[in-house]
């Protein structure tokens, strides 16, 4: 099966306050000219549908961030105005907007709508104070569940983020954070473990507190393997007995909630990023290519005003690196790894590839093949990475 | 320069425990002699490798060869000749004294005697030599000369009575020394018209003249030109060049009896050169062969692993330009499943090993791993066979051994009284057994018999910190005695660890092997699955810890961005793997095993 979607990733790279866990391309500014922000995207969005024109229309825009909430309505209304005239955005197109739950007022949530946003995504992080305050949030409990409440009778569909593995947080702790998460009835939900990475505050803070045996500098977690993993656990247990089961590792949906972009990105779909910093993936005549933009916002800006483009690096992908990006995203998947898609992508069959690992891998019981895909078992789910380093060895 | 007459040569060695001073006094000696121009002093005198420099230990003998008018006014010549400082090379020792009549038994005045004094001193008396005491370092406020003088006699039982005080920093008291050399040593004996009977006390190899041979002439004369024979090696050669260090080396015409001297001949390795040979006169040989010769023998074995498999080739060349050098080292290839390709080692003893080990990696710029030394085991098998095993590895099948022979040395420790406590203690958990306890002032001189097998493993290392390091410690290889040992192997889920095999005393086999998987537990990562890490003796298992499996890896969130960067995060895994050893399902970090060599005793 080849998806014919085409996903548009657009970077808004500003927030209010630098999250001490964050290493996303994000940064704070005293002004911003929204107005030349705007002429900039429209420009690179034009050098872009070149590069696309082939792929027809936009079956997903996603508004990532930093913080996208920070954008005025009219910019997001005119980057979507400017991708339906050039690329082209389908009837039913997905398109969300990562938002954070500082006091927002009703109005703005309207004007996204207007705007052409279809499905919000909430960083609330955390449903008690003492926790937002150590992840550094700027908002409170009660202004993230005023935004919540707005934003669900704004729109249809509507996710929110949680993190959690805070420091000294108990299996207890978390079951009554969930379950109290579940009870708010969206039709999706991001639960990510907290992972300290390198260059943040907590990064410097807490490099100490890496485990034996780990690169103290990066990708570990506040909590040990055990708590880790029944905190994983628990995580599962509860989403699934309220409908929401795990479609990936860290994202939970209602069956048909699930968040249309991102499968685009964990199935090695088509995908254009537009903005500091995003990278996107193309198929072309002559093959599948990375592309980066400039990651600063002041040189992207500068390189989008001088040069009509902010685009960075264009780099194709060789048979080892589009089977590697198609193990490494799409075992994060309940449904797996497509066979059908994966030998499209790399002309290659399992067998071919992973034959000298997976019998084993099947028989310890940490895979299973099942409809025709290739999927992590509840106790692989766990070790995934593991997983995905004997695959990708194998090849 | 013709044969100068026996009776004005005087050949002697300077005895000394590391730094007491020994080459110091050899360049005042050079200089009163005027041997050297002062500003080539450095360069050509200390001209020696930089780990010998620092250790205070020499591995090569080197002799100097300098001219004295005296005070009776007669011209003579003394050659000083600088032996091997340590036991590792006692056998080279006691080849270089024997090449000489007498011995300055030099001593730090405010050290005092030291363990390497004793043991040489001995060979010394051994070689009949007339020993002048020499007290060092006079010049010092904290020298005290009575007090040393009164310990030499107790503990070596010398007559330290016309002991010299000397400063070798200063200069004061040389004269005296020199004087005391021409009067008191005899100058050796020997017959010029006999058939030549020459000693062969070292060699090496120089980049310029190929095989240097140092040579002690007994009888007859050793002239350019003439064919030579190598009585144990049964090899002939052509002298090309003769003569004498001064210390440069000063070619001439021959070294008649009594002297001390170097021949070259067109030979291109040390290893056909044996130390202790005899070389004669091929057409007229000598039929009484100086006593003494013994090949050398390995005490020590140990593999040399590289840290990085691709520098495998380098280390074969590496260690095949130090045997250029030192045939007492030995070498073949091994390969491990846990280590990968690289070498068994034989050396002359610890010392010998740690000298070749640091030689590599900082002549040569090797990173290397090295198993946990072994000494030479002698293995009857229930045939009647006898066999040595110089690797645990290769041990036989249990059922076909009758019994296991173990070598045992002798150690002579001197340590300040406070510690003796602790010293005694270490012999004890060692299998130890005292045979004597002495003192010497307020220092103990304690001697045991030891096995070997217990101190190659981090004696050094415990009696130094049990004692901050005051102890100091020689010993000698005493001979074979019977043992109740047995090989434990280290098991990873099953498969045995070849690099951390080892042979053990039984009753001591449980208590290592436990903290053995102990060490490895902490140091293998969780893996997927659970690694059972074993000790066992043949089949029978006697500690056991696991590594659980671990519960959690992995990353939490990856979308569209994060793509590139996981896909370089694994380039680097890939890259990593190289290191990772596998056994069955698992595989192990290299540096798991590189850690667990180096871990201590008990
Ligand atoms: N004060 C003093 N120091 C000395 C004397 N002789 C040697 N030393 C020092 O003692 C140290 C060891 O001397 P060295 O000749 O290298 O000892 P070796 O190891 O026996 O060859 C050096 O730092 C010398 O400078 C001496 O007579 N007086
Ligand atoms: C693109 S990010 C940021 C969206 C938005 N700016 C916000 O912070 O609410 C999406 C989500 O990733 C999660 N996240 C970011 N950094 C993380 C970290 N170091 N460990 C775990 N989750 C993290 C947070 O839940 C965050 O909402
Ligand atoms: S608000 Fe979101 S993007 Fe901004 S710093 Fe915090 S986590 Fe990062």
């Amino acid at each position: 099966m080849q998806t014919n979607d085409l996903g548009v990733y657009v970077h808004w790279p500003f927030c209010l306050a630098k999250c001490p866990y964050c290493d996303f391309n994000s940064h704070v500014r005293d002004a911003i000219d929204q107005d030349r922000w705007h002429r900039a995207y429209l420009t690179e969005i034009r050098a872009s549908a070149d590069r696309a024109a082939h792929l027809g229309d936009a079956t997903s825009v996603f508004f990532g961030g930093g913080t996208p909430s920070l954008m005025d309505p009219e910019l997001v209304a005119g980057i979507l105005d400017a991708l339906a005239g050039t690329i082209g955005i389908a009837a039913h197109a997905e398109i969300t907007m990562e938002a954070n739950p500082t006091s927002v007022e009703a109005a703005i949530f309207k004007a996204y709508k207007v705007a052409g946003v279809n499905r919000m995504s909430l960083g609330i992080q955390a449903l008690d104070d003492g926790a937002l305050k150590f992840l550094g949030r700027e908002h409170s409990v009660a202004s993230a569940l005023d935004a919540l409440a707005m934003a669900q009778s704004t729109f249809d569909r509507v996710s929110f983020d949680l993190i959690y593995g805070r420091l000294g947080q108990t299996v207890d702790q978390w079951t009554e954070e969930l379950s109290r998460a579940l009870g708010f009835g969206t039709g999706h939900l991001s639960l990510y473990q907290l992972t300290i990475e390198a260059g943040t505050k907590f990064g410097e803070t807490y490099a100490g507190a890496a485990p034996a045996g780990k690169d103290p500098k990066s990708g570990f977690s506040l909590v040990d393997d055990d708590i880790g993993a029944d905190l994983f656990e628990i995580t599962q247990t509860l989403c699934d007995d309220a409908g929401l089961g795990a479609y990936e590792i860290s994202n939970h949906a209602r069956p048909g909630q699930e968040c249309a972009h991102n499968m685009v990105y964990w199935r090695s779909g088509d995908w254009l990023g537009i903005g500091p910093g995003a990278h996107g993936r193309l198929t072309t005549p002559a093959g599948r290519l990375a592309t980066t933009q400039h990651r600063s916002p002041d040189a992207w800006l500068n390189a989008v005003e001088s040069g009509g483009t902010g685009a960075l690096s264009e780099t194709p992908l060789d048979g080892a690196a589009r089977l590697e990006e198609s193990v490494l995203m799409a075992m994060r998947l309940t449904e797996g790894l497509s066979e059908t898609r994966f030998t499209h992508q790399t002309g290659r069959s399992f067998e071919n590839a992973f034959g000298g690992v997976l019998p084993d891998l099947i028989g310890d019981g940490f895979v299973e093949m099942a409809d025709g895909a290739l999927r992590t078992t509840a106790k692989g789910r766990l070790v995934l990475n593991q997983i995905v380093t004997r695959l990708i060895g194998a090849s | 320069m013709g044969a100068v007459k026996p009776s004005n040569i005087r050949n002697f060695a300077i005895i000394a425990h590391i730094d007491h001073g020994k080459s110091t006094l050899a360049d005042r000696l050079i200089e009163a002699c005027e041997g050297l121009e002062s500003r080539d002093m450095q360069e050509q005198v200390l001209d020696s490798m930089d780990i010998e420099r620092e250790r205070g230990i020499t591995i090569k003998a080197q002799t100097v060869r300098l001219e004295y008018t005296a005070q009776d006014g007669e011209h003579y010549v003394l050659n000083l000749m600088d032996t091997p400082g340590h036991v590792d090379f006692s056998y080279e020792v006691s080849r270089s004294l024997a090449a000489c009549e007498g011995s300055i038994l030099l001593v730090d005045a405010s050290q005092g005697v030291e363990a390497q004094t004793l043991a040489n001193a001995y060979l010394a008396v051994e070689a009949d030599h007339e020993i002048i005491v020499v007290l060092n370092k006079t010049d010092l406020a904290s020298a005290e000369p009575e007090r040393v003088k009164q310990q030499i006699t107790d503990v070596i039982g010398l007559d330290a009575s016309d002991a010299i005080p000397i400063s070798a920093k200063t200069g004061v008291g040389v004269p005296e020394l020199l004087e005391a050399l021409v009067k008191r040593i005899s100058p050796p004996v020997g017959d010029k018209a006999a058939p030549l009977s020459a000693l062969l006390v070292d060699s090496w190899y120089d980049a310029y003249l190929g095989v240097v041979i140092l040579v002690r002439v007994r009888d007859g004369v050793l002239t350019k030109g003439m064919k030579v024979r190598m009585m144990a090696a049964g090899t002939a050669h052509t002298v090309e060049q003769v003569g004498t260090f001064q210390p440069k080396p000063e070619p001439g015409k021959q070294l008649g009896p009594g002297e001390i001297g170097y021949f070259t001949s067109g030979i291109k390795e040390v290893a056909q050169t044996s130390v202790g040979d005899t070389i004669t006169s091929d057409r007229k040989p000598t039929d009484a062969p100086l006593p003494g010769f013994k090949p050398s023998v390995p005490v020590v074995f140990c593999g040399l692993f590289p840290v990085d498999a691709g520098d495998y080739p380098r280390l074969r060349e590496s260690l095949t330009r130090l045997k250029l050098n030192d045939s007492s080292f030995h070498f073949e290839a091994e390969s491990s499943a846990a280590l990968g390709f690289g070498f068994r080692c034989g050396f002359l003893g610890l010392l010998h090993l740690e000298i070749v080990q640091e030689r590599l990696s900082r002549e040569f710029d090797l990173d290397l791993i090295a198993t946990a030394p072994s000494v030479v085991y002698r293995i009857h098998l229930t045939n009647g066979k006898v066999t040595e095993l110089h690797n645990p590895v290769d041990m036989p099948d249990p059922v076909h051994i009758d019994h296991l022979e173990e070598p045992w040395i002798s150690a002579t420790i001197l340590v300040p009284e406070e510690y003796l406590g602790s010293v005694l203690k270490l012999c004890e958990d060692r299998r130890g057994e005292q045979v004597s306890l002495g003192y010497a002032g307020n220092r103990a001189v304690v001697t045991y018999r030891l096995p070997l097998n217990e101190v190659v493993f981090d004696f050094y290392d415990r009696l130094k910190s049990g004692t901050s390091g005051y102890a100091s410690f020689d010993y000698e290889v005493e001979g074979y005695r019977e043992g109740d040992l047995v090989r434990m192997t280290i098991m990873v889920n099953g498969d045995p660890v070849d690099a951390l095999s080892m042979v053990v005393y039984r009753a001591s086999a449980e208590s290592r092997g436990r903290a053995l998987c102990e060490r490895l537990k902490e140091l293998i990562p969780r893996q997927m699955f659970q690694i059972a890490i074993q000790a066992a003796l043949g089949g029978r298992i006697i500690a056991r810890e696991t590594v659980r499996a671990m519960r959690k890896d992995v990353t939490a969130k990856c979308y569209g961005g994060d793509v590139s960067r996981k896909r370089k995060l694994l380039d680097k895994q890939k890259k990593g793997k190289k290191r990772m050893r596998t056994f069955g399902k698992v595989e192990i970090p290299q540096e798991a095993f590189i850690a667990a060599l180096k871990m201590d005793g008990d």
